[in-house]
């Protein structure tokens, strides 16, 4: 078992707030993804569970325990770091091996346990080595094996894969997600690459400015995103978004003048809204579509188009100057300059309020 | 003309030969006076100076008549050896709170203690004859041992600090959720990762103890007089002989030579651990 409960956690340092009042449960085997921009507090917010760093203020308990002032070698969690931090002065398998030595295990389990670790991760022919007559990719399985050999309750990652090159990265991140099924493990990962916490995890957390902005599973937050920032951040290429106005409310939803020019309703509205208000417009570039006859509700000017053989990505621009994406097949692309009439399927729009916050459709909001 | 091959190749020689000069020129008075040690008296002072003449052992043989060497030796030795271990001792755990805990006012006791090293010794010379007089510590080992772990201090913490600083703060850290307390930390880690730079810094320690003269001269007579003091005794009072003063010298210099010669490689590699890491 491992239930990791955080709660009103913070953290300062010199006076700045870094983690501000963070509450979070992370179930027993669950992948727990934190993803933010750079300085969002992801990585301290992972220390402070290790007990690397001291907390401020709030708890945090580990399947009822309280482990907030408890040292980090008796928390029962294995960190994998980001530069794989293994001791240059030791073998593959003394790496390994150490924990165990230093709490005292019998040396025939210790031989056990690391020959366990070593056959998982493909280490076999590398125990004899020291770390730096390993590639990038063998010091990280070497990190991942230090900790697997401890068999903590949780594994906490961070930004482990930062500094392979690309196409390791995807292979070794098939891996840790095959470990994860395998070990049935509870781990806690922190990346700043979206493509990570979308493929990995069971459950992301984007923060933002020491901030849980949104938790939930990745296709919730990428269908869902309760604010402007978990839209703009999840997603690549990004939401392309749309400024106005609210021209009309009813019932149904609300009709939307945008600066460009365009007026549209949507099936959104919330018990604030009201005529006059700013909104955002959010709209994926998967759902941007080219209009057929008639049914133009956005004129756009055609920017460069990036050709990725499967897809093909348009840059356009409103007339009021806002930058869009369009994602359409591989085969076509847009011409620099060119006129383009695009159809918003209001179905797929996000409208965000003044603050930020997503306006919920009014089907969802009565339910 | 000359091909990009040549000139590579005049240039290499021309540096190689540039490095030679300068090499014999350090090296020069060092091999005048292992030279001067088994020369005669007459000899020494000829002029213009001899390169060729008879050898003679007559000066290291009045040496160990006059004075007893291993005496000196064992006091040198035993001086360095123990000063450079206290220093150690001291300068490792100063070193490690100041490179993996570091405060607001870590560099500025850096500083500090560097800045004690531009303070002309003479300058305290009388408080610490009296210090060392009024503890009956005048002409003891424990008052040179003392001094030189107080004067090699900064230095040592100094390079020891840098050597730290060179560690990624990950790799203790995840020392520390494998389960190690401090101790373990510093012994089963730290000082395994940077044995080269601490047996550099050890290095030249030793070299600094061993080659000190002003304290040594100063505190001490028979009992606890180290080397230097033993080459200084030669210089005096019946003036001048300097075939046997070069033969004290070099006997006064030959252990640490020896001793620096064989762990050279050890020297090199730790003084420049930071480039190659």
């Amino acid at each position: 078992m491992a239930n990791l409960t955080i709660r009103n956690l913070q953290k300062g340092f010199d006076g700045h707030q870094i983690i501000k009042g963070i509450d979070l449960d992370v179930k027993d085997r669950e992948f727990v993804v934190f993803v933010g921009p750079s300085g969002c507090g992801k990585s301290t917010l992972l220390r402070l569970i290790a007990g690397l760093e001291d907390v401020t203020s709030g708890s945090i308990e580990l399947d009822g325990r309280e482990i907030t002032q408890v040292t980090p070698a008796k928390r029962d969690l294995a960190m994998v770091f980001q530069t794989y931090a293994l001791y240059p002065h030791m073998t593959v398998g003394k790496n390994l091996s150490f924990a165990l030595d230093l709490a005292g295990t019998p040396k025939a389990e210790v031989e056990k346990k690391v020959a366990e670790a070593a056959r998982i991760l493909e280490l076999g022919p590398l125990l004899e080595r020291k770390p730096k007559q390993l590639s990038g990719g063998q010091r990280q399985r070497v990190a991942i094996g230090r900790a697997i050999v401890r068999n903590p309750k949780i594994f906490l990652f961070d930004e482990p894969l930062s500094n392979l090159d690309a196409a390791l990265r995807v292979q070794t991140r098939l891996e840790l997600s095959r470990l994860h099924k395998e070990l049935e493990a509870t781990m806690i990962y922190v990346t700043h690459d979206q493509v990570e916490a979308m493929t990995l995890a069971d459950k992301v957390v984007v923060l933002n400015g020491g901030r849980v902005e949104q938790v939930g599973s990745p296709l919730e937050l990428y269908h869902h995103p309760a604010n402007l920032f978990v839209a703009g951040f999840l997603g690549t290429p990004k939401m392309g978004f749309l400024k106005g106005k609210v021209s009309r409310v009813d019932a149904a939803g609300c009709e939307v003048t945008l600066d460009a020019g365009t007026t549209i309703s949507l099936p959104f509205t919330n018990a604030q809204q009201s005529v006059g208000d700013a909104v955002t417009l959010g709209i994926r570039p998967e759902h941007l579509e080219l209009a057929k006859d008639g049914d133009c509700q956005l004129q756009v000017v055609a920017d460069v188009s990036e050709r990725l053989g499967s897809d093909t990505f348009c840059h356009v621009r409103t007339n009021s100057g806002e930058a869009l994406t369009m994602r359409i097949r591989g085969d076509l692309a847009s011409q620099y300059g060119e006129t383009l009439n695009l159809y918003l399927d209001s179905a797929h729009c996000h409208l965000f309020d003044a603050q930020g916050q997503v306006i919920r459709k009014a089907l969802q909001a009565a339910a | 003309m000359m091909t990009l091959k040549q000139s590579r190749r005049l240039q290499s020689v021309l540096l190689g030969s540039l490095s030679w000069v300068i090499a014999a020129l350090i090296f020069f008075p060092i091999f005048w006076m292992v030279l001067t040690s088994f020369k005669t008296e007459i000899d020494a002072f000829a002029t213009p100076p001899q390169f060729i003449f008879t050898p003679t052992l007559e000066n290291y043989l009045h040496i160990q008549e006059r004075s007893d060497y291993f005496h000196f030796a064992w006091n040198s030795i035993l001086i360095s050896f123990s000063a450079t271990i206290l220093c150690l001792l001291i300068a490792v755990p100063a070193a490690y709170s100041m490179a993996f805990f570091e405060t607001k006012r870590t560099k500025g006791t850096l500083l500090w203690m560097l800045s004690t090293k531009m303070l002309p010794p003479v300058g305290v010379l009388m408080p610490i004859y009296l210090l060392a007089k009024t503890f009956g510590l005048l002409d003891s080992r424990i008052a040179l041992i003392v001094i030189y772990t107080l004067i090699n201090l900064p230095i040592v913490v100094w390079m020891i600090y840098t050597y730290f600083k060179d560690i990624p703060g990950e790799i203790l850290e995840a020392s520390r959720l494998d389960g190690a307390t401090t101790r373990q930390e510093i012994f089963k880690v730290l000082i395994p990762i940077c044995k080269g730079g601490l047996a550099s810094t050890a290095l030249l320690s030793l070299i600094l103890c061993w080659n000190e003269a002003f304290w040594s001269l100063n505190l001490t007579s028979s009992n606890a007089a180290p080397l230097t003091a033993l080459i200084a005794s030669y210089s005096s009072p019946e003036g001048l002989f300097w075939a046997k003063l070069s033969a004290v010298s070099t006997l006064a210099c030959a252990p640490i030579l020896i001793f620096g010669w064989i762990s050279q490689k050890q020297l090199v590699r730790g003084l420049s651990f930071g480039a190659v890491k």
